[in-house]
């Protein structure tokens, strides 16, 4: 067969698997994904036509909702590296078979990324002034540049290992070593730039105290590493339910132990921020009694998630930390639930909102997203979601249920 | 010519002392001359004169005199001579005046009254402590005998409005043009609306 | 990508060489869909087109750039029923310009905020001020977190009170710059900090980066009313905005490049702004600087700003 051919072939091959032989909670679980899809398609609409006023942005929070997600997202899409540094790294077998998985949720994960900061761009339609040779990028001075290169670098090379590794297993060929084992280690430090990059993005304006922080990129890793892979744990068990999908019971409790660990790194940075904030006392611990408490006699709209999110962040702690709750099915899925909302308030809400809460003048804009912007968010989580289900699905029936033999329990 | 200076120069006689007396006085008239004739005239300056020099001959001295904005002056009260003459008897003691009854002293009034500026004599002038008469165009002369350092920097541009231009001529307003010269302080202002809140702004 | 060997499956024998009749049918439809795009192009269509592909300012050659400035002059004059000037005045060379508010004159009655609105354009729905004036406490002196911008008295200056005009502080080491990703903001030769709007992506990268909330984003499309346009306009000043780009105050260039005050110096009505070149010696702004102890607001950022706060009093 001539690669065209073959390539055509995989493409209407994988389709077909996408679409077709799956169950009624599969289809609905799709029909969910696009409809969230298509009522953001008319959210966006309005938000383009009318302009940025629709969301609850203003200049004193002049970024909200969007960008929090973008950057919550982008420590899920580094979080694959978790999965990928055993593997390949250190050959580990148990979770060899599991890293494309890791893999193909970075693929989705970057691609809300960049749907994220899409939509939260005021001229979208001038996305391209930013490209290099037929844009300006203004390189090295802006992070927001290297932020750029990075994801797409990131994206194209997960996204060639898993087309790759995919591609092969559909026909059924061996995949060459030489070229996947290097830009998997090559992924590695990626990963750790992405997310790097994008804590440099807020830790290098000196104009906002709460982020002008030199440990804000090791927070950054060490909760991407604790949340990532929460999503994947809870895929896995339910792969493991519904499909042939086979993992061992090893990796999943070796993944939740490095969480664990990942964990109380985040939590001790945190409390190194608090212990600096509160010991010197400066002007500038206003934006942590407006994401605790309040400012000016007003409780703050956020408080109550933030503590919300530091329970969630110790209860979770404890569970993957102690070995017996670590194991027990229950409380390793309830840890995985509350450590990954533990960490979307703390990247979302709690990283964003306080930056901006006084502003740079001292007044305080209390901002909540407006219905705009949880609509059109919702629908940019449809699409990954979207991606991430086919991607999985595709993947599952190749790897495991082709290829089964009947008698195979 | 230099032939007659070179030996002018060494001729010891009484002729040569008195002639060389004579041209150094030439000379030195002539230099004064020089000076005053370009000092009426303002220094050249690429940018343009920024201000005059004029002699102040009652006090033998030079002044620097600005370019100023036209005193603000009501309507049709000026000239004062109009109604004052300068012979008319004048009560030289503070006291309150039938006349002018709109203008309300605020302005150092337990120490000052109006003849302390206005001349008696010539009201179509003002005068410096000292009675120098001062026409009204130079009135900041008279502000800035007790508003010392505030006339340092007006004449500097950093005090009063500034309009006009950034480089070269600086336009200069009177003092009298901001400030009343009899009720002087500043009227506190209704300030324009305040922003509106960002909540507000749909 | 599990090397394990299954029983190999018989492959199926490659068919001929060439396209499939599905192949060409939808090849044929795309090259349909892109003749019909091109075709049926207006001259509105045109300017929009020429608009979006339009370079950096700075790329751009003398007759692009005249052209560009009669383009908008056209768009301008049409969008809002006058004459509208465009120009790009370049900066006068050996200039430095400076600013200097006297703290202890300003009393707060914002003449300057709505000065600025009408000389430079500013939307008045959505509204947009470029100069944001704080209340503060005299007794505890310049504290941002006690700052109120909200004050409402029915005379100024409130008893006690002292206040602090903040705009665009044309910083010689701008933290604003250096974080744009696509440089539609700069530092000019005379020291003003520009942006072009024609450029500009709407990230919000300056706005989070500038310390002194001196930028303000067009959330929604800017509006003023036909009869308040001021038709002098700067391309990179006080020309109207769009919607979804970053706007400040330009210390009025289209003012100052021409030798005049920005608007805000010649409205207070105290006069407690002052203005000019900082390379000249015989400004007053290097008097104020020389004698005169002056202040920065948030120094140790190390902005290097232009606008300097003094107490003249």
């Amino acid at each position: 067969m001539s690669f065209i051919r073959k390539t055509s072939n995989f493409v209407t091959g994988t389709a077909r698997m996408a679409f077709l032989g799956g169950n009624k909670v599969y289809y609905a679980w799709l029909f969910l994904l696009v409809a969230c899809i298509v009522q953001a398609l008319f959210a966006y609409a309005h938000q383009y036509e009318r302009g940025l006023i629709s969301t609850n942005m203003r200049d004193s929070v002049s970024w909200g909702f969007y960008i929090g997600n973008f950057t919550f997202l982008v420590g899920v899409a580094a979080a694959a590296v978790l999965l990928v540094i055993p593997a390949y790294v250190y050959d580990w077998k148990p979770i060899k078979e599991v890293a494309l998985f890791g893999e193909m949720l970075a693929v989705a994960s970057i691609v809300m990324c960049l749907l994220f900061v899409l939509v939260d761009m005021g001229r979208p339609d001038r996305f391209w002034h930013i490209l290099p040779g037929i844009g300006h990028m203004h390189m090295p001075s802006s992070i927001m540049a290297w932020d750029s290169i990075v994801l797409n670098v990131y994206l194209a090379i997960n996204l060639i290992v898993a087309s790759y590794l995919v591609y092969c297993a559909y026909h059924r060929i061996p995949y060459n070593k030489k070229i996947v084992v290097p830009l998997v280690i090559f992924s590695i430090p990626m990963a750790v730039s992405i997310h790097t990059v994008t804590a440099f993005l807020y830790n290098g304006m000196a104009s906002r105290p709460y982020w002008n922080s030199a440990i804000l990129a090791p927070r950054f890793i060490a909760s991407a590493f604790c949340s990532g892979p929460a999503l994947l744990l809870i895929l896995f068990q339910i792969l493991r339910k519904v499909s042939a999908f086979e993992i061992k019971d090893e990796a999943i409790h070796k993944v939740a132990e490095l969480m664990a660990y990942a964990m109380g790194f985040n939590l001790f940075l945190f409390g190194a921020e608090i212990f600096r904030e509160y010991y010197s006392n400066t002007h500038h611990l206003v934006h942590y009694e407006y994401l605790f408490s309040g400012l000016h006699g007003k409780a703050s709209p956020i408080a109550l998630y933030a503590w919300m999110s530091l329970g969630f962040a110790i209860i979770s702690f404890l569970l993957f930390l102690i070995p017996r709750t670590r194991r027990m099915p229950l409380t390793m899925n309830i840890g995985c639930v509350l450590i990954y909302l533990s960490v979307y308030i703390e990247k979302g809400i709690a990283l964003i909102i306080p930056g901006f809460t006084p502003d740079q003048l001292g007044q305080v804009y209390a901002y909540v997203p407006s219905a705009i912007e949880l609509r059109v968010a919702a629908g940019v989580f449809g699409v990954g979601f979207l991606l991430f289900t086919l991607m999985v699905k595709v993947s599952v029936v190749i790897l495991f249920e082709r290829d089964a033999q009947p008698v195979h329990a | 010519m230099f032939f007659r200076v070179g030996s002018l120069a060494r001729n010891r006689s009484m002729w040569g002392r008195m002639t060389r007396m004579r041209v150094v006085r030439l000379a030195a008239a002539g230099g004064w001359a020089a000076l005053l004739l370009t000092a009426a005239c303002g220094p050249v300056q690429e940018k343009g004169p920024r201000f005059g020099n004029v002699v102040d001959s009652a006090a033998k001295t030079t002044v620097t005199l600005f370019p100023v904005a036209p005193p603000p002056f009501s309507d049709g009260i000026f000239p004062c001579s109009q109604c004052h003459g300068p012979t008319d008897k004048v009560n030289r003691t503070p006291h309150v005046v039938d006349f002018h009854s709109e203008i309300v002293l605020h302005h150092d009034e337990k120490n000052r009254w109006c003849l302390d500026c206005h001349d008696a004599q010539n009201r179509d002038k003002l005068h410096l402590a000292d009675g120098r008469l001062i026409d009204f165009t130079e009135s900041y002369r008279l502000c800035g005998q007790c508003h010392g350092p505030t006339l340092r920097n007006w004449k500097a541009g950093e005090h009063g409005k500034r309009t006009g231009s950034w480089s070269g001529a600086k336009q200069y307003l009177l003092c009298a043009s901001c400030h009343s010269p009899h009720s002087p302080h500043f009227k506190p202002l209704k300030p324009k609306a305040p922003p509106l809140r960002q909540e507000a702004i749909r | 990508m599990s090397d394990h060997t299954a029983a190999p499956l018989p492959v199926p024998a490659p068919p001929a060489e060439g396209y499939s009749r599905r192949e060409a049918l939808v090849m044929g439809l795309f090259a349909l869909a892109a003749a019909a795009t091109t075709a049926g192009c207006s001259a509105a269509d045109k300017l929009a087109y020429e608009e979006f592909v339009q370079k950096h300012f700075r790329d751009l050659t003398p007759e692009e750039l005249k052209d560009r400035l009669a383009g908008l002059e056209k768009k301008y004059s049409e969008q809002y029923g006058k004459s509208v000037k465009v120009s790009a005045t370049p900066p006068i060379p050996g200039v430095l310009f400076g600013y200097a508010l006297d703290l202890s004159r300003c009393i707060g009655c914002r003449r300057c905020v709505y000065g600025c609105v009408e000389e430079n354009n500013q939307s008045r729905n959505p509204q947009t001020h470029w100069i944001t004036v704080l209340e503060m406490d005299k007794e505890e002196g310049v504290n941002l977190q006690n700052a109120d911008a909200f004050y409402d008295h029915e005379t100024v200056p409130a008893p006690g009170k002292f206040y602090m005009p903040v705009a665009c502080q044309h910083c010689e080491n701008p933290p604003c710059t250096k974080v744009c990703p696509v440089e539609a903001t700069w530092k000019e030769k005379d020291g003003i900090v520009v942006i072009d709007y024609d450029w500009c992506i709407g990230c919000r990268c300056c706005i989070a980066a500038c310390p002194y909330g001196a930028r303000h984003f067009n959330w929604g499309k800017p509006v003023i009313p036909k009869d308040e346009l001021n038709p002098v306009t700067e391309y990179l000043g006080n020309r109207p905005r769009q919607r979804g780009v970053v706007e400040k105050c330009s210390f009025c260039i289209q003012r100052v490049r021409k030798g005049l005050y920005p608007k805000c110096v010649e409205v207070c009505p105290v006069g407690a702004r002052k203005f000019g070149n900082l390379l000249d010696p015989e400004s007053e702004i290097r008097y104020i600087i020389e004698n005169k102890r002056v202040y920065i607001l948030k120094e140790e950022l190390n902005t290097q700003p232009k606008f300097f706060y003094y107490y003249g009093l």
